[in-house]
């Protein structure tokens, strides 16, 4: 049997080689260049300790995009488990048709994110945008959505929450499937209204799944990149950034791959602590329920 | 009024603001730039042209095929080397086996784009940019750490029993592996493939930095040079992200199924 052991193993070293080489190198290489000054394709790399985080404090477009990052990590959480639990019970509910909806929801998940933010180009521009003309329809003036970037960063966040909000109704659906018909039936019988069977049996049944979709949608939420390129590319003035978008385009516009690197160690141990700490949070409610 | 009416009400509102975008864009396809009807109304004549120039003008034919390639080629590295690691982690129960959830759940949390630099400098020192193997091996990295959660759990929910009889009837690991193991795999085989297939298939951030020639380009890439560079032209770069999401749109109205398995099982359970 100790044999088998060691053969068993050997089923790990393929995974094992692909994770360290193209995962853990370029991480341990990220957190090395960030402590350096360097333009991103010359030989030599300067070491300057760390200068490149401390000039993050120093950004001023900093603040705004890391503003952003939480708006949209935060909001498109929030809004994505509002409306995944209510359409999870509304298909839940019996009437015919019902999985045409689910499958619709569930849709554009399967589109790009990049191609979602031109699609959407197409309803947010000024000039014959889908928006502005339904505004005419109603004899209304014509807006322009993207010129100002809080505007353009809560668009983005609607978009995002509208296109994954289907991740959060699928959880939602199989937490529900999995309520016992009888616990519910019982409680009917015993006179507890709608309301009432929500709050006590299928919120609290339901936390396991609220655990996994928070989790899922912020850290979603928090690395957002493709959609933001698309649709504004971080403008006007980079008020619409995310952490990620903004390190892409001081690393490829600006060529500051140091400081790209240092806000992407940021961001990696950003995101990593908020998950840590939520998951504990999750996890000891679900222990009092 | 009959009771249960306000279900179909709700039902074609969502439905009118789920498919409208997908609307639009195929409309607009459809029309000539010379149309400046609104963008909501039908086209009165459909016209093709948009999609004749596009794949008579750009590399969208050669990108199809490099996404499908690239696509592939990714799919059946994550499903055999996934696959393969996933064994001894669903049935070695000691540290070792602990080890390896620790970091295969840890893994899933490094986010890639936050790392390009690395990953960038990484691949220049291998000679992995812009070739088809790099942008494989990097898909396949980090799509990995699901694939090999997914079929653990799935792993583990087989009985150890099978793998002892196997084991007296004098069957090596490997002949276990591929006897009792690989044949029930097929359902979370098929959910893993459909799932990362269409993020594969949907990639842009690691395909920008390693695809740098354009005759590598995958779909996405030429969509975004189709609207970056031809602003005026939005009929034909209409055209572009309709074929870049017609595949993916297929593929999961015929196996949605296994789209609904693979949300549920790949959700990090806490």
């Amino acid at each position: 049997m100790a044999k088998r052991k060691r053969i068993m193993y050997l089923f790990y070293l393929p995974a094992l080689c692909i994770i360290l080489i193209f995962i853990a190198r370029p991480l341990a290489e990220t957190l090395y260049i960030s402590f350096c000054q360097w333009n991103g394709y010359s030989s030599t790399k300067k070491f300057i300790g760390i200068k490149n985080y401390l000039d993050i404090f120093r950004d001023s477009h900093f603040k705004t995009v890391f503003i952003n990052t939480l708006i949209y990590g935060v909001m498109s959480t929030l809004l994505q488990n509002i409306i995944g639990m209510a359409s999870a019970f509304f298909v839940n509910s019996r009437f015919k048709g019902n999985g045409i909806v689910r499958v619709v929801i569930y849709l554009p998940i399967m589109i790009s994110g990049l191609v979602m933010g031109y699609i959407m180009y197409f309803f947010f521009t000024y000039d014959r945008g889908v928006l502005n003309e339904i505004l005419a329809w109603f004899g209304r003036e014509p807006v322009n959505w993207l010129e100002d970037g809080t505007r353009g960063v809560w668009i983005i966040t609607l978009i995002n929450t509208w296109q994954y909000a289907g991740n959060c109704m699928i959880i939602y659906l199989a937490g529900l499937q999995n309520i016992p018909k009888t616990y519910l039936e019982a409680a009917e019988i015993d006179g507890a209204k709608r309301w009432q069977r929500f709050k006590y049996i299928s919120l609290p049944m339901l936390i396991p799944a609220i655990t996994t979709s928070v989790i899922i949608n912020l850290i979603g939420g928090l690395k957002l990149f493709d959609g933001i390129v698309s649709l504004t590319n971080g403008g006007p003035n980079y008020q619409t950034h995310s952490l990620v978008s903004y390190l892409n385009s001081q690393y490829f516009l600006k060529e500051k791959a140091g400081y790209a690197s240092a806000i992407g160690i940021f961001t990696f141990t950003f995101i990593m602590v908020i998950v840590i700490i939520l998951n504990g949070f999750l996890q000891k409610r679900r222990v009092e329920t | 009024m009959k009771k249960g009416y306000w279900k179909y009400v709700v039902s074609l509102l969502i439905l009118a603001i789920y498919l409208m975008p997908i609307y639009v864009v195929v409309v607009t396809s459809l029309k000539p730039i010379t149309n400046l009807e609104p963008r909501l109304t039908l086209p009165k004549e459909i016209y093709w042209e948009n999609y004749v120039r596009l794949f008579r003008d750009t590399g969208i034919l050669k990108a199809i095929l490099n996404s499908m390639m690239i696509t592939a080629g990714t799919l059946i590295l994550v499903v055999v080397v996934g696959g393969m690691a996933a064994y001894p982690i669903a049935r070695m129960k000691n540290r070792a086996g602990n080890i390896a959830r620790v970091i295969v759940m840890g893994v899933m949390m490094v986010r890639g784009m936050a790392m390009v630099v690395g990953l960038y400098s990484v691949l220049s020192s291998m000679h992995a940019l812009s070739t088809y193997w790099g942008m494989i091996l990097v898909d396949a990295a980090f799509g990995l750490p699901v694939a090999i959660y997914m079929y653990s759990n799935f792993i583990s929910s087989i009985p150890d029993v099978l793998d002892e009889a196997a084991a007296i009837d004098g069957a090596g690991v490997f002949g276990t592996f591929w006897k009792i193991i690989v044949p029930q795999l097929k359902p979370v085989t098929v959910s893993i493939v459909v799932m990362q297939g269409v993020s594969i298939w949907n990639e842009y951030g690691f395909a920008t930095y390693i695809l740098q020639k354009p005759d590598m380009y995958n779909v996405t890439l030429v969509v975004k040079q189709y609207f970056g560079e031809a602003v005026k032209d939005l009929n034909g770069a209409a055209a572009s992200a309709v074929i870049a999401i017609i595949p993916v749109v297929i593929v999961y109205l015929l196996l949605q199924k296994y789209f609904v398995m693979g949300a549920v099982d790949s959700a990090v359970k806490g």
